[in-house]
């Protein structure tokens, strides 16, 4: 079964060769023939890729340690579950799971693309099949997950076990589909650039893949933060690390993206600024998984060093993003430039966004990267952190956050912004009220709480405005506006929900940063502790034995108003023996949208236990805002006008009548 | 305004945007990012009191003192010279004596460092970078402690 995975690997390396080169040649010499092999060899390459990776989950699941990855990264007692999930929780497996997702979307542009004008299909499934061939090369050579070991150990060296845990099945398949995701949106740019014009077909094909990118993104950020949250036991939600800083640069830049390709699908402006708006959030992706694959930083996803990984990562990185520049550089003068408009329109509403989502994925280009500036081109070993990206992230998102609700309520072409206030006025007074509500009557609140306060709701009424004044809500009778709101394009209600989901994170962000308490202590069991009207009694340390690990159980009771317990956290320290590792399991009882968390720390001479305690107001809205905005992607995917397939199955039924009706 | 001058204004107002993004950057890169020091290097190094640093080393075996409450004293050595420190929480999972850890934080008035952070290698196989990079340039580094 492994050497049948290896063998179905370089089968799909050779594919992806033939997939590059014979549709590209097809297309320079208007072959139908030669264009039409893409098509196939595409999904014959995404079969083989899963076939090679199912090999190498069933080696996994079945701990077949003379599989040196598996030998690495798995142990026979570790519960099924992780040893399956194991299978991309370390670097060979999850670049085999890169480029199985890979070839998942050539497959499905493969697909789905019949309807695409035959030559700018042909140049996709090219540029597609040469990134596959690429990273297939990359695997291959440097990081080979089907290497047998002889003779073959006995046992494993265990999953690292901060890695066992649900939230990691889930966050590297979605942050893949979202890098990855891209990669279609990078190869229709490319293949616009060989073929040197942008039609329709383009803008209508670029904005489903980008927002099914975007909220895969979405998801898989949102996931990791909240495993960060309760895996690392530091209560923090985000830490401007650059390995998650790999992850928001793409998806900054994929915002931007999904909001210029509005206006190019809308009003065919913005062509040439879109296409390259594509290029660099693929480029960004691939430039994540340089950072994160090549070990030039030391953190959790980095899971070896070997130097030529990076460099030949470095080579890839080289190749398409200088390439597809190279190539805009050349041709984009080629391309017509689209509609003019006002600056105060919808258009310039989405060019500001455009403007400052870029900007921001600089300054955090720019603090990622300079450490290792500093480093390659002096003997200074710096650290850029929360500090720097507070000072210059947080400046570019308020302004931006303040004219977002103003945005879908403006009118395409020209608008007015006076008119548009005025339908806000509800949103403002309430945000305004929010803000004195929270300055004047929450202890300990300081200005800048009451203003994010006021931001969020300001964010939170003007998506629920935006609905509002399009179902026509005060000027018509209920009925007719609740049938309005109904027939509203779906994407009226993706934009809606994901602009809410976008308040519901500030809110989270701005509870949890100025509300939030936290306490440390050493407590001995039967002790008791408030915080911010929580009490809790620590009931004692129990040891137990996990199926590879063992515990000591910290044990907590919520005690309620009558004294009595309502309820039980417990909070653990686990170690595991093959790895001589310690982790902190953290305790968390959710309390409305709040939650209590509770971290364990080392037990002291005397029997008391150093305890960290955090009250976290509001905190998972965080991540419920990152699910709304999800949501709102998926609505507005379910959009009439973008579903593909629709029209051409009717054109084609069309085309069927009157060649029917030909002699 | 003319068209022309319209279109002008708004490219000098996105220029002059961008510019201010980019002076804040750089201010904020020479403000707000901290530097890595192993305890040898301090003597060299001019610190001031209040400067936010990275303190790098090994935790020197047999300086672990816990004291009251929440708040433990190490010291931390590169073999050469050695820093006390002290930290206020719990100590990450992988804290323990001889082990690599970067603390980050600033140095009292009484030379005594206070760490608002301590960061311990994530991995049993690892050291982190910055001090096994640090060992190998003072030559104490031992290929055993990288396994």
């Amino acid at each position: 079964m492994v050497e049948t995975g290896h063998f179905a690997l370089v089968l799909a390396f050779a594919l992806s060769l033939v997939q590059t080169l014979v549709p590209l040649f097809g297309a320079r010499l208007n072959n139908q023939r030669l264009m039409a092999v893409g098509g196939p060899v595409a999904v014959t390459g995404f079969a083989l890729t899963a076939l090679s990776f199912a090999a190498l989950a069933s080696a996994y699941a079945s701990s077949d340690f003379s599989v040196a990855s598996v030998w690495e990264n798995s142990h026979s007692l570790q519960p099924l579950i992780y040893k399956i999930t194991g299978t991309w929780g370390n670097h060979e497996g999850s670049m085999l799971l890169w480029v199985l997702i890979l070839t998942f979307f050539g497959a499905l542009v493969a697909a789905f693309g019949s309807n695409l004008p035959a030559t700018l299909r042909a140049n996709v499934l090219a540029v597609q099949g040469a990134i596959g061939a690429a990273f297939f090369l990359f695997i291959l050579a440097t990081s080979n997950p089907f290497i047998r070991l002889n003779p073959a150990p006995i046992e494993g060296r265990d999953l690292n076990p901060i890695l066992q845990d649900l939230g990691l099945a889930i966050h590297p398949p979605f942050l893949y589909l979202g890098y990855v995701g891209f990669s279609i949106c990078f190869s229709f740019s490319v293949a616009a650039l060989i073929e040197g014009r942008i039609d329709a077909s383009w803008a209508r094909w670029v904005r489903p893949w980008t927002l099914v990118a975007w909220m895969f993104l979405t998801g898989g950020i949102a996931m990791g933060s909240y495993w960060a949250y309760y895996e690392l036991g530091w209560g923090g939600f985000w830490f401007w690390d650059p390995v998650e800083n790999a992850s928001f640069m793409p998806w900054l830049a994929g915002t931007a993206l999904l909001h210029s390709a509005i206006v190019m699908e809308k009003r065919s402006a913005l062509k040439i600024w879109t296409l390259l708006l594509a290029i660099l959030t693929f480029s960004l992706s691939l430039l994540g998984t340089f950072l994160v694959r090549s070990g030039v930083l030391t953190s959790v996803h980095a899971f070896a060093t070997d130097p030529t990984r990076g460099v030949f990562i470095l080579c890839i990185l080289t190749l398409f993003i200088g390439g597809s520049l190279a190539l805009f550089a050349l041709r984009a003068s080629r391309l017509t430039a689209g509609g003019l408009f006002h600056p105060i329109s919808r258009e310039g509403a989405l060019v500001l966004n455009n403007l400052f989502l870029t900007t921001a994925t600089a300054t955090v280009l720019v603090g990622t990267l300079y450490p290792l500036a500093v480093e390659a081109f002096s003997a200074d070993k710096i650290s850029v952190g929360a500090p720097f990206f507070n000072l210059t992230f947080g400046p570019l998102m308020v302004p931006l956050l303040l004219v977002v609700p103003f945005g879908p309520l403006l009118a395409w072409k020209r608008g007015d912004v006076f008119a548009v206030a005025q339908r806000l006025m509800v949103a403002f007074a309430a945000a305004l009220l929010a803000t004195l509500v929270t300055a004047l009557f929450i202890d300990g609140a300081s200005v800048f709480a009451a203003l994010g306060v006021g931001l969020a709701v300001w964010l939170i009424l003007g998506a629920l405005t935006d609905l509002a004044v399009k179902s026509g809500f005060g000027n018509v009778a209920a009925g007719i506006m609740v049938r309005r709101l109904l027939g509203l394009p779906r994407s009226v209600f993706g934009t809606a929900f994901a602009h809410l989901g976008l308040g519901l994170t500030t809110l989270g962000i701005v509870g949890t940063l100025c509300f939030g308490t936290e306490k440390i202590l050493s407590m001995h069991a039967g002790e008791t502790v408030e915080l911010s009207g929580h009490t809790l009694r620590f009931v004692g340390l129990y040891p137990a034995q996990g199926p590879n690990y063992a515990e000591d159980r910290g044990r907590f009771e919520l005690i309620g108003v009558s004294g009595s317990p309502v309820g039980e956290i417990s909070s653990a320290k686990r170690f595991y023996p093959v790895r001589q590792m310690t982790t902190t399991e953290s305790g968390i009882r959710t309390i409305g949208f709040s939650q209590l968390y509770i971290s364990l720390g080392d037990e002291g001479k005397d029997g008391s236990v150093v305890v960290r305690l955090w009250w976290k107001p509001l905190v998972t809205l965080i991540w419920g805002g990152g699910l709304m905005m999800m949501a709102g992607a998926a609505m507005s995917l379910m959009d009439r006008r973008l579903r593909v397939g629709a029209p051409s199955r009717r054109r084609k039924q069309a085309s069927a009548v009157t060649s029917a009706g030909l002699p | 305004m003319t068209r022309k001058q319209k279109r002008l204004s708004v490219i000098a107002g996105g220029l002059a945007f961008l510019g201010a993004a980019t002076g804040l950057t750089f201010y904020a890169l020479g403000q707000k990012a901290s530097y890595f020091y192993m305890p040898a290097d301090l003597t060299t190094a001019s610190v001031q009191p209040g400067q936010r640093i990275r303190l790098g080393g090994l935790v020197e075996k047999g300086t672990i003192q816990r004291g009251q409450g929440a708040t433990v004293g190490f010291s931390v050595t590169d073999t050469h010279k050695s820093v006390k420190v002290t930290y206020t929480g719990i100590l990450p999972d992988l804290f323990r004596e001889e082990q690599g850890v970067i603390t980050e934080g600033t140095f009292g008035p009484d030379g005594v460092f206070v760490a608002d952070s301590v960061l311990a290698k994530h991995d049993e196989r690892y050291m982190p970078k910055e001090v096994a990079d640090g060992l190998k340039a003072k030559g104490v580094w031992q290929e055993s402690k990288s396994e």
